[in-house]
């Protein structure tokens, strides 16, 4: 399945990524208003950790035996056996954070307002993620791995 | 009666017996399967009865799979039976109703039974354990005109009930026999964080005490009137909700060739010493990586990973237990914490790392060993929690970047390149220069 990478090489960390995953979890997917006006605030998926000066972008790695899903007490994560991402029922989490913890990636968020935990579900509605459709560097790359 | 037979058979049907199933059904779309469980119900999430108990969720939002699991997946549910006897030699199983049922391949998953202390007056009406649905539903009927609850046990289950309890504006009283709660998860300084934002919400605690004696009302000594501990002190209360712990569930195999050590003995595949004969979950003694051998770790996630592993397995398909230990994440009375491992270690040969802030709800500590993380303790900021337990299960060498394992945005970049590039399945080689 095709995955978002980061190249570490050209990300400059102006984390325009996350700017642009929260707005398309926004309600109004406005970039002006989502964040300014909105409450509850939208979370974004992605985040830009620094260390020293290298940047990298990074969100749910959707692994196919995935940890988070194995470690679920409500039964809220799941993979959608059609796409292969892994997604989470808002209904059913109940923030316990368990998933955090099993999370070799630590790329799942915890949504503290809406008591739910926040996570990138690869743009369902997009051909192409948002984060990599907008960056400017083309420092993430939505493959199947072969381009790496 | 006519004898039922399945390929498959798995008793219980909480978190391990789902898991084995699905596993199963990954491998063997077709080959007769039954879960079979004393429960009434679907399966639900264990831990979601606190938030049933609090009436903030229905019977039907605890349900763990959709309304057409079994079916779908063509499983039988036998439910609402309980198993009584397991007959080795002729591979079947008798249930309470009479029936008989045969397998080729069984798993165990049983689960684990509330531990109740002997107590003086320990049988009056008003005394609840806590660890199913149907507890639960015991609970939210009796709660309903009481106001005073005595909760038995400062744990996982004593501090979900006691939340639950709270939200339904009970005066809530938890008696914990340690010097501090969840005692077996934090160290003294994470536990009276923890005490601190439970006392906020008007919970009482009283440590270093048990309960002696339940006492009766003046009016119907039958039913729990309060409880007296062991320095004599009497707690009024309505109801007790006894929550000490489990214990493995291995009735059905006691005098039985199936080896029981604390639990059903598993190897790697997560096999008993009988042949075609598996167990995960709270019922088993399995791989501990940390430990480097078997030991009963009753935790949800756990028992899923193991169910997993049993699963393939039965249906042919080798898979080998990769191991767990102790992990938990907790957020009760509104603080986030994950906990795993050794987070009191002896003193000697562990190194201890740890740090607080920003405020005074933060707190983060890793416990290290020859280098390798043996422990680990975050609250507050618990998000980089999940790369030092990913760590922790590599048993990784960590003694070159140490220091930046407490570092507030601690995650995947704080890595050395070549390990951070292996676990995103980038080319190792390719670095920044």
């Amino acid at each position: 399945m095709k995955l978002v990478y980061p190249n570490e090489e050209v990300c400059v960390g102006c984390r325009l990524c996350e700017v642009h995953c929260l707005v398309e979890h926004s309600t109004s997917r406005d970039l002006i208003k989502a964040f300014k006006r909105e409450r509850p605030r939208p979370l974004a998926r992605i985040r830009v950790q620094a260390d020293g000066d290298r940047f990298l972008a990074l969100q749910c790695r959707h692994c196919p035996d995935p940890p988070c899903v194995h470690a679920c007490l409500t039964g809220a994560l799941y993979r959608d056996p059609a796409t292969g991402a892994v997604c989470v029922d808002a209904d059913k989490c109940s923030g316990c954070w368990t998933c955090i913890l099993f999370c070799p990636f630590g790329v799942i968020s915890r949504d503290v307002t809406r008591g739910v935990i926040a996570k990138c579900d690869l743009c369902p509605d997009r051909l192409v993620p948002a984060c990599v459709a907008n960056c400017p560097n083309e420092a993430l790359i939505f493959t199947n791995g072969e381009e790496l | 009666m006519s004898s039922q037979h399945f390929e498959h058979l798995i008793i219980g049907n909480s978190a391990g017996g789902i898991a084995a199933a699905e596993a199963i059904r990954e491998v063997d779309r077709d080959g007769p399967l039954a879960i079979v469980s004393d429960e009434p119900y679907p399966a639900y999430s264990r831990p979601l009865i606190s938030e049933y108990l609090a009436g903030q969720r229905s019977q039907r939002s605890v349900a763990l799979r959709p309304p057409t699991f079994y079916k779908r997946n063509g499983i039988d549910a036998i439910l609402g039976v309980r198993a009584q006897r397991i007959d080795f030699e002729k591979r079947d199983i008798e249930l309470a109703d009479g029936r008989a049922i045969a397998w080729e391949k069984l798993l165990l998953a049983t689960g684990g039974s509330p531990i109740v202390p002997p107590m003086a007056g320990g049988e009056k009406e008003g005394v609840f354990t806590f660890t199913t649905l149907q507890d639960a539903e015991r609970l939210r009927r009796a709660v309903a005109d009481v106001r005073r609850a005595v909760v038995i046990g400062g744990g996982f289950i004593g501090l979900s009930a006691a939340q639950a309890l709270a939200h339904r504006h009970l005066a809530v009283t938890i008696v914990e026999l340690k010097e501090t709660i969840l005692s077996t998860m934090l160290d003294a300084r994470a536990a009276r964080l923890v005490e601190k934002s439970i006392r906020r919400q008007g919970v009482t605690i009283i440590t270093g005490q048990s309960v002696r004696e339940v006492l009766g009302r003046p009016e119907d000594d039958s039913r729990v009137g309060g409880v007296v501990l062991d320095d004599g002190r009497q707690v009024l209360c309505d109801l007790v909700v006894v929550a000490i712990g489990v214990a493995p569930r291995t009735e059905l195999v006691a005098g039985s060739p199936v080896k029981v050590g604390r639990g059903i003995v598993v190897d790697r595949r997560m096999a008993t010493s009988v042949p075609g004969v598996y167990a995960c979950g709270d019922v088993a003694e399995a791989y501990d990586f940390l430990h480097g051998e078997n030991r009963v770790t009753p935790i949800w996630p756990n028992a899923v990973l193991g169910g997993r592993t049993a699963g393939h397995n039965m249906a042919s398909q080798p898979d080998t237990y990769t191991g767990a230990t102790a992990a938990n994440s907790l957020n009760y009375f509104g603080l986030a914490i994950t906990a795993a491992g050794v987070v009191n270690p002896p003193n000697g040969s562990y190194e201890v790392l740890s740090a607080s802030g920003p405020g005074d709800g933060c707190y983060r500590k890793v416990v290290l060993r020859d280098g390798r993380i043996v422990g680990l303790l975050f609250i507050g900021e618990i998000e980089p929690s999940g790369v030092v337990y990913g760590l922790m299960k590599d048993g990784a060498d960590v003694g070159d970047f140490r220091e930046s394992l407490l570092s507030r945005g601690f995650g995947l970049a704080s890595l050395p390149d070549a390990l951070r590039r292996q676990k995103l399945g980038l080319p190792v080689g390719a670095r920044r220069e």
